[in-house]
């Protein structure tokens, strides 16, 4: 590097000035040719059709094909529902057990974390196998108990609808514990003495939440939503192996399509659009919710 | 666990201490239902590991230990090599969460503890991308590592690409903003390198949070199945969720197989996160969301 440093500061630093560029240099490295240039290179694939014998100029087929494609509108359709369902369903949850495992009433807290920390550490594959086991038509345990309250056993897997449910339920059984984790560091970084001026001011414990935990906490709650929000655009895992996107497409998503429609029929090109699809579908979305409760972060 | 705190002093009267003893009562009626419902399919898992088929299936499934174990680990050994993907998985994960701690490491300290021009830029650059969803690259990942470099079935396959690893990097700056620019400037006038004073100085400081990261890392290492699954084709090459997937997708399913082989994958990372995680939380707070 040649650059010359300009204006140096008043300190020493001046002194050594290739340090920071020698340390970033490694990552800079795999930065740059793992991700920033596929995200480049991809962008420029959408505009390939690279299904065979297809002419090799660029165009916009892809993009026109997205627009029309059936399969894409269900898998698009599927994931934004379970997105409006899980993640305001999972980060509620969250909220209220970071709040109660803060609680100074808690006792064992080390134990309680540990349960709702415990369902990220089962690989996805193997919660993906339990939870085909519990929700088994014929001999899961979850339609047994529904047998044993008299309630009308439910072919889980099979049935659009509560397949979603099923999805919905590992999701949030899988990430409620993680969310819930970072959400609790949020709260012990809220200084104790807020919370004893407003006791002594009279607000209740429900006024102390709405008014002094929660808007504290929006900045953690921000994270915890865009990290979800992406998270869940992405989804592949529980579908290709709960539901292995069916019955039907009923439970395909964006991740299980473009996984089929990159990796099963090659079709590069159009999987990299589908792709663009999600990064713009993300875009959008973090837009948003930095608008809505961003402000100072 | 922690000693409880005393009670702010003149005002309480003995009905807060009533008042208290009741929710204190009804957070733990609330949360204990709560954490055996989360912690049910993990109980499950391990039981059914030491079960045969007929026992998983029957009518009432077994709630306590078995002795089956070892027939379903045979069993899965037999299906899937296991302990060969156990051995690559172990070889992939540790070096994957090494080299990540030492790249997001180096350059969050850059940019927390040195002012350089084009810090803003880079780190601006860096950041942006954490919105952009891995599938966007995951295609020209994949032609780059297969197809030009051809690493297909390597370790390296699976590792560099997920070293590009954005949160690691913005966590790591957090935490090195808490390390005291007198402690290192007193070590500069002491003649120290800089390298010196990363290694020796700033990397003490920041333990807690760099625990957390390594447990998080190797987490998301150890479990990853869609990269994997797409770089790795041979079965001697797959990674432990790579060849249980196997098992999964197969219509006859092998359920003790898959147990104990998920059992085995989970125990040690439960026993290592008994052990830290009142450190994890912590290194959490130091670290990730110090806004």
């Amino acid at each position: 590097m040649t650059t010359v440093n300009p204006a140096p500061p008043p300190r020493r630093r001046a002194r050594v000035p290739l340090a920071p560029y020698l340390f970033i240099l490694p990552y800079l490295l795999i930065f740059a040719t793992f991700w920033a240039w596929p995200i480049v290179s991809s962008f420029l694939m959408s505009f390939k059709d690279s299904r065979l014998g297809a002419a090799a100029g660029y165009g916009v087929s892809n993009w026109q094909r997205l627009l029309t494609d059936e399969f894409f509108r269900t898998a698009l359709k599927n994931t934004v529902i379970i997105l409006v369902i899980q993640v305001p369903l999972m980060l509620t949850l969250a909220t209220t057990l970071a709040v109660a495992l803060n609680s100074r009433l808690l006792r064992a807290r080390g134990l309680f974390r540990f349960a709702f920390f415990a369902p990220l550490v089962v690989g996805t594959v193997a919660y993906s196998a339990v939870f085909r086991l519990l929700f088994n038509g014929e001999f899961g345990i979850v339609n047994r108990a529904l047998a044993g309250l008299g309630l009308p056993e439910v072919d889980w897997l099979n049935q659009p609808a509560p397949a979603m449910a099923v999805i919905i339920l590992a999701m949030t059984w899988r990430w409620t514990g993680y969310n819930a984790i970072i959400l609790l560091a949020g709260l012990q970084g809220i200084p104790e003495d807020v919370y004893e001026a407003a006791a002594i001011d009279g607000a209740t414990p429900w006024q102390q939440f709405w008014k002094m935990t929660l808007p504290l906490l929006r900045p953690t709650l921000l994270f915890c939503v865009v990290l979800s929000v992406i998270g869940t655009l992405q989804l592949f895992t529980e579908p290709a192996l709960i539901t292995n996107s069916g019955p039907g497409n009923a439970t395909m998503t964006l991740g299980t399509y473009l996984y089929q429609q990159g990796f099963r029929s090659f079709n590069f090109g159009y999987a990299s659009a589908i792709a663009y699809a999600v990064a713009a579908l993300a875009a959008v979305f973090s837009f948003a919710q930095l608008r809505l409760f961003g402000r100072d972060s | 666990m922690t000693a409880v705190k005393p009670a702010p002093a003149a005002r309480p009267m003995r009905s807060k201490a009533a008042r208290d003893r009741a929710s204190a009562t009804w957070l733990h009626l609330a949360l204990i239902p709560l954490a055996l419902l989360f912690l049910a399919p993990l109980w499950m898992m391990l039981v059914f590991s030491t079960h045969p088929e007929t026992a998983i299936f029957s009518p009432n499934p077994p709630l306590w230990f078995g002795g089956a174990f070892k027939e379903n680990f045979d069993g899965l050994q037999a299906d899937t090599n296991f302990l060969r993907a156990l051995g690559n998985s172990t070889v992939i994960s540790v070096a994957y969460t090494l080299l990540s701690m030492l790249l997001t490491s180096l350059a969050g300290f850059a940019f927390a503890k040195y002012n350089f021009p084009g810090r803003n830029i880079l780190f601006g650059l860096i950041l942006a991308t954490l919105t952009i969803p891995t599938f966007v690259t995951i295609i020209p990942q994949f032609i780059l590592v297969a197809r030009d470099l051809k690493m297909s079935n390597t370790y390296w396959a699976v590792i560099l690409p997920t070293l590009a690893n954005t949160i690691g990097i913005f966590y790591m700056r957090q935490a090195f903003q808490t390390v005291p620019d007198d402690l290192l400037a007193a070590a500069r006038i002491d003649g120290a390198s800089e390298v010196r004073i990363f290694w020796q100085i700033a990397l003490p400081v920041v333990r807690p949070a760099l625990a957390a990261l390594a447990i998080l890392l190797f987490l998301a290492s150890w479990n990853d199945y869609l990269w994997p699954l797409i770089v790795l084709t041979q079965k001697d090459s797959y990674t432990m969720p790579v060849a249980l997937g196997t098992l999964v997708g197969l219509t006859r399913v092998s359920w003790g197989g898959i147990m104990v082989g998920t059992a085995i994958a989970t125990v040690p990372f439960l026993a290592l996160f008994l052990a830290l995680q009142r450190h994890f939380v912590a290194g959490i707070a130091g670290g990730a969301v110090k806004d």
